[in-house]
């Protein structure tokens, strides 16, 4: 399978299988589209026809461009076949290890924004705090379930976990303690809104910290919008001065500043160049996700004007990156040499199987986005996974198991992409969120056109 | 090749047989929580091979 589009000046062929991607004249173009069905002599005389002005389209050249693909596709490099399908995967008796996980220390929050997934922190529930004793049990179970992997992920997620910062900070303590006996490392991440970010914290996190999540909206008026506190005040002023801190004391370690844009925003590439302007050089912006019915919801009209503003958000990077005021965009982070293997692009994200998500009190759901909804309670901390039924439908969770991603090129950038946004949008969770599909394959379109670019190669 | 310029890319059928470790990051577990995808996940190994 292959694919072909025309983005920013450069007619651009990405071999599915291969993960090949080729930069091709106008000519080439066509005769790869015309390749795989039409002979070879209609497609040299249907060139010939529709490059009648062309000195250059001779016939002998048009010879010599299906000569060429030809070797391509000899090499593997075109036209490769799915030979990932076939393989002998069994998906549902494989063995799965749990090497990351999402800890809940906090289901309540000092901010009350309106968008919030998780319920304004509280997921639908009561309002707790997760103890050192159930943290505690939480790294136990991970290590005593990671097998022979030694990276082990933890994100202290909420709410807001600097709700729970002592907490937090007894948990890395403890997590570290495990890392030599058990030969295995702690990548912990901190995803905060920043209100109660402080000097004490900024020196932590840095020390311990991995990689540090930032939310923030972009523009004060479309941040104060929706993110603001009980008293309905905006918290844009808040967290500003507090997160530029934050990441400039990050020096070379990872961070993100994170975005969520809405309705109310489509226009969000001026909330990533605001944010960029602000000093700060990590960023990822998401889509919201909520309810269809919800006033900030994205909608069918807002569509086409999210597209044009990645295509928008990627020239401006490559101008910016060429002034050397660049930045890196989550999405558009695609590394075509040293990206994952195939194993990984057809296994999915993990939820349920190799992430799980713990609640306060030490119930695992499949990812963070399934706390709160009773049918996808796992197990606890304590039994481990219980419902094993539910994990081996997540193993099937990926997109060889999806019938909606068989046709889609962009199956193995995406793994069949998330479970949570197929479930709410479908009800099942092998089922496809179109909208977030088409948003996904833009963006994958744009981060290829960016790496062409990049590598300096001809339009 | 006249016509068609290639860019250097991992082999992914190459992958089936040096891939597979499962030490990379998961895939969600960064900076999204919304909207996952897989390619821009860092391969661990990514000095060993092209």
């Amino acid at each position: 399978m292959i694919h072909q589009y025309k983005l920013n000046g450069y007619n651009i062929v990405l071999d599915v299988f291969s993960g090949s991607v080729h930069v091709v004249d106008e000519v080439a173009y066509d005769v790869i589209g015309l390749y795989e069905t039409t002979p070879a002599d209609e497609i040299v005389a249907r060139m010939l026809e529709k490059y009648a002005d062309r000195e250059d389209v001779t016939e002998a050249d048009l010879r010599q461009c299906l000569a060429d693909i030809a070797e391509l596709e000899k090499a593997g490099k075109l036209f490769a076949k799915d030979i990932y399908g076939d393989m002998a995967f069994d998906f549902k008796k494989r063995v799965t290890e749990v090497k990351a996980m999402c800890l809940h220390v906090a289901h309540t929050c000092n901010l009350n924004c309106e968008y919030c997934f998780a319920s304004q922190g509280n997921y639908h529930g009561e309002r707790a705090l997760m103890s050192f004793e159930v943290g505690k049990q939480a790294l136990d179970f991970l290590v005593a379930n990671s097998g022979k992997r030694r990276n082990l992920e933890v994100d202290f997620f909420g709410g807001e976990p600097l709700m729970n910062w002592d907490v937090v900070k007894q948990l890395v303590a403890y997590g570290r303690s495990l890392e030599e006996p058990n030969n295995k490392k702690f990548r912990f991440t901190l995803t905060t809104n920043g209100v109660l970010v402080d000097d004490e914290v900024i020196e932590f996190a840095n020390k311990e910290m991995n990689n540090v999540v930032m939310s923030i909206d972009g523009r004060k008026e479309v941040h104060d919008r929706l993110r603001k506190n009980y008293a309905g005040q905006g918290s844009y002023d808040t967290i500003v001065p507090k997160f530029q801190k934050f990441a400039k004391a990050r020096g070379n370690k990872e961070y993100y500043v994170r975005g969520t844009f809405t309705h109310n925003n489509v226009d969000f590439t001026n909330d990533i160049f605001h944010l960029a302007d602000l000093g700060f050089d990590q960023l990822s912006m998401e889509p919201v996700v909520c309810a269809p019915g919800d006033p900030y919801a994205l909608t069918e009209e807002d569509l086409p004007k999210i597209m044009e503003q990645y295509e928008i958000l990627a020239k401006e990077m490559l101008r910016r990156e060429s002034e050397g005021k660049g930045f890196t965009f989550y999405h558009y982070m695609i590394d075509l040499n040293h990206g994952p293997c195939i194993y990984k692009r057809i296994s999915g994200c993990g939820s349920g199987t190799e992430y799980l998500a713990v609640t306060p009190w030490g119930e695992l759901f499949p990812c963070h986005q399934f706390v709160g909804d009773p049918k996808y309670s796992m197990g606890n901390v304590w039994d481990g996974v219980t419902n094993t039924a539910l994990r081996d439908e997540f193993k099937l969770c990926n997109a060889y198991a999806r019938p909606g991603c068989k046709d889609c090129w962009a199956k193995l950038y995406c793994s069949g992409g998330c479970a949570a946004n197929a479930y709410h949008a479908t009800g099942s969770i092998t089922g496809v969120y179109e909208y977030g599909c088409e948003l996904f394959r833009k963006r994958m379109e744009c981060a290829i056109m960016m790496k062409v670019a990049e590598a300096g190669m001809k339009k | 090749m006249n016509r068609i310029q290639t860019l250097e890319t991992r082999d992914l059928a190459k992958s089936i047989q040096t891939g597979g470790c499962g030490e990379c990051q998961t895939s969600c577990q960064s900076a999204c929580k919304t909207s996952c995808g897989v390619a821009n996940q860092m391969c661990e190994h990514k000095n060993d091979e092209k």
